[in-house]
């Protein structure tokens, strides 16, 4: 018999905690009789993590569909064998018989504060045309990608975007794929959206149980989330390897509700999204110029000769080594990309010989930050890399060389961003790119005639001071 | 496709006259990754298979395992232990994502190592060292019990555990010093027997004599183990 005199109710502090997230129950702290309570009230839903059909097995918290990420267990808990996913695993463990939860009861209502946004910065003419059209996008909850140069000031560009959402009473996760990003972006947003509850979420953050009306979040931790974003704004969007972008879209799609508007932003966009747009099925905006409005320095290409037999032979190839000394002698800091971690390694002691003041940098190097930071502040001349500094470093006066440019880890993309870090400031505009290499590659020529057309678009826009 | 079980990166096959004859264990770990699995290698302690170095030891034995056998509660309760690998980043990276996050199937790439080593371990019956119920159901796997089964051992239960608090939390003395971990059941069958048991990680060496006097207490005529690691 049933109680009708009683009012089935639901708990507030488990609506805050699950709603518009994907949950397994170790991340839940409440108990288990409360949320079966909830279940059968029909506030709280689940569904096995893994989802088996016809021998195929899909895990629907990431959407991995690799058969040959999945794995079985003879599990203690269902008393089978249960397949669980390899491929998200260091976020808990999704299987068979583990259960994701969702909220499914009333939604949380965001109250608009009087001011919403502080910031009163001034937008360039590129960034503001930009802007409208993230505001309509978000209005419209329509598709918008952003392709912004390198150094256009795109996180200003998406505020006015964000502060129509809020006023709306929208959720909004602004996603990236770096942790570096989210830390950086944080006390940004904070700053310019005072009075709104800002999270943000990444490998080892603290669990924010809030359910926060703004969140910046690494492009992994979106898979906790399900139909909870009105605004999704994906940074980088072509930072991923090409295998994980379906896990990408996956994550994207199922963290934003049905109707929501979804916001790209890239300095390089993939040939699949440039497809898109040239086809007119991706809506797109440019802003072709820097902030600053003076053009993106063009990379120069110089040939020298067989550099892999040099540096086997141990020595620096000639050019190379005049570069390197040339800039050092005038104080110019320098960043230097090579292929690969073991060519790295390979030429440090070389580089030594030249200046012993030289370091390296690399992903797996426990320092990276720390010597980064060092060139900054000119405690070191120039850093030896890989393309893992292609994005987000930003110092007064760098000059760079690609070693070895034509050698297939340098994209079109990648090498478009590493010359991207010239120039950025607006007392030292310009500055060179140096491709060093022995034959050009397709991706040589195609980041050239990027930079070009940008520079030219911009110039045929107004955007540009220089002339 | 094979994927490496550690970096998940494509492995390719190479052909050979090898493995076109033998069809051995398909590879389930790079060469890059394996390469960062050390081998316990050298002199060893007799005892507990550390690696001895010279100064912390006493004759063939290691100074810890010299402590233990010069107590009459413990000495010759554990006649030996294998351990395959030293402790270090990799491997400890491995066991954590394995034990922890409940990655079942790094137990594989183990078992090529296990099966060598087991070849020349004499024993009647083998067990694995147990989790407490409530850790069970946590990760859904024992992790010694995932290393037997995918080496396709035979394996009986003979120990229970008493105490449900995490061993890892605790020092060493504290360690020693408990009154009783394991209980014994099924305890016909071991009347006489040699028993091996299987563990992960040999720390202190405390869990692996707990459950030796216990099996010995019992009526087991010797024990020894068999670990990934000291």
């Amino acid at each position: 018999m049933k109680h009708s005199s009683i009012p089935e109710s639901f708990s507030p502090e488990l609506q805050n905690h699950l709603f518009g997230r994907h949950l397994l129950a170790s991340e839940i702290p409440f108990s288990e009789e409360m949320i079966v309570e909830h279940l059968k009230n029909g506030y709280v839903s689940q569904l096995s993590g893994v989802h088996a059909e016809s021998g195929k097995f899909t895990c629907l918290r990431c959407g991995n569909e690799d058969q040959s990420m999945f794995y079985a267990i003879p599990c203690k808990v269902c008393h089978r064998d249960c397949a669980y996913c390899r491929s998200c695993i260091m976020m808990g463990r999704v299987s068979e018989c583990a259960k994701l939860y969702q909220w499914t009861g009333p939604r949380l209502l965001y109250p608009v504060p009087d001011q919403v946004m502080s910031w009163d910065g001034k937008l360039s003419e590129g960034q503001l045309t930009a802007s409208h059209r993230v505001v309509d996008a978000v209005n419209e909850k329509g598709e918008l990608l952003v392709w912004a140069v390198c150094g256009a000031g795109k996180t200003e560009v998406l505020f006015p975007a964000i502060k129509t959402a809020l006023m709306a009473g929208n959720r909004i996760c602004l996603a990236t794929p770096r942790t570096d990003v989210v830390l950086e972006l944080f006390p940004r947003l904070k700053k310019a959206f005072p009075k709104i509850d800002v999270a943000a979420l990444y490998g080892g953050s603290s669990d924010r149980h809030t359910p926060s009306q703004l969140i910046i979040s690494t492009t992994h931790q979106l898979i906790r989330f399900i139909e909870a974003f009105d605004v999704i704004i994906v940074d980088e969007v072509d930072a991923f390897p090409y295998s994980a972008d379906d896990s990408l879209h996956y994550a994207v799609n199922k963290s934003k509700k049905s109707a929501a508007a979804t916001i790209y932003l890239t300095a390089t966009p993939s040939k699949r999204m440039k497809r898109l747009y040239r086809s007119g099925k991706l809506k797109a905006v440019t802003i072709p110029a820097r902030y600053h409005r003076q053009p993106i320095p063009v990379p120069e290409m110089v040939w020298c000769g067989n550099w892999q037999k040099k540096f086997l032979e141990k020595k620096i190839p000639p050019a190379i080594g005049r570069w390197v000394s040339d800039r050092m002698s005038q104080n110019i800091p320098l960043l230097l990309f090579f292929p690969s971690i073991k060519m790295l390694e390979q030429v440090n002691p070389l580089f030594q010989l030249l200046s012993p003041k030289l370091k390296i940098v690399h992903s797996q190097h426990p320092e990276r930050k720390e010597r980064v930071m060092a060139l900054r502040n000119g405690e070191v001349p120039g850093l030896l890399t890989t393309t893992i500094l292609e994005r987000g470093v930003t110092i007064e006066r760098l000059e760079v060389a690609v070693i070895g440019s034509e050698h297939e880890v340098f994209s079109e993309s990648a090498l478009v961003q590493i010359a991207g870090r010239v120039g950025r400031s607006l007392a030292f505009p310009r500055g060179t790119i140096t491709f060093f290499h022995y034959g050009k590659s397709k991706a040589m020529i195609e980041a050239i005639q990027h930079i070009r057309m940008m520079n030219k678009t911009a110039r045929e826009r107004g955007l540009l001071d220089d002339e | 496709m094979n994927r490496c079980l550690v970096c998940n990166e494509a492995m390719k096959d190479v052909l050979t006259w090898r493995t076109l004859l033998k069809r051995a264990d398909a590879k389930v770990i790079c060469k890059s990754c394996e390469g960062g699995l050390e081998r316990i290698t050298g002199e060893r302690c007799s005892l507990c298979s550390r690696e001895l170095d010279g100064i912390h030891r006493s004759g063939d034995l290691c100074y810890d395992c010299s402590r233990w056998e010069s107590d009459n509660e413990w000495s010759g309760q554990l006649s030996r232990n294998i351990s395959l690998f030293h402790y270090n980043e990799q491997l400890k990276e491995i066991i954590a994502k394995f034990k922890y996050r409940g990655d079942y199937a790094l137990a594989s790439i183990f078992v090529p190592y296990l099966r060598e080593v087991l070849k020349d371990m004499e024993h009647d019956l083998i067990t694995c060292i147990p989790l407490s119920d409530e850790r069970l159901r946590e990760r859904g796997f024992n992790q010694a019990q995932a290393l037997a089964d995918l080496l396709g051992l035979c394996t009986v239960e003979l120990l229970n555990r008493i105490d449900t608090e995490k061993q890892s939390k605790k020092s060493r003395l504290e360690r020693i010093s408990l009154p009783q971990v394991f209980e014994v059941k099924n305890q016909d069958l071991l009347q006489g027997r040699s028993i091996l048991v299987i563990d992960d990680i040999y720390t202190t060496g405390t869990t692996l004599r707990q459950a030796a006097k216990a099996l010995k207490k019992a009526g087991a005529k010797a024990v020894s183990s068999i670990t990934l690691s000291r």
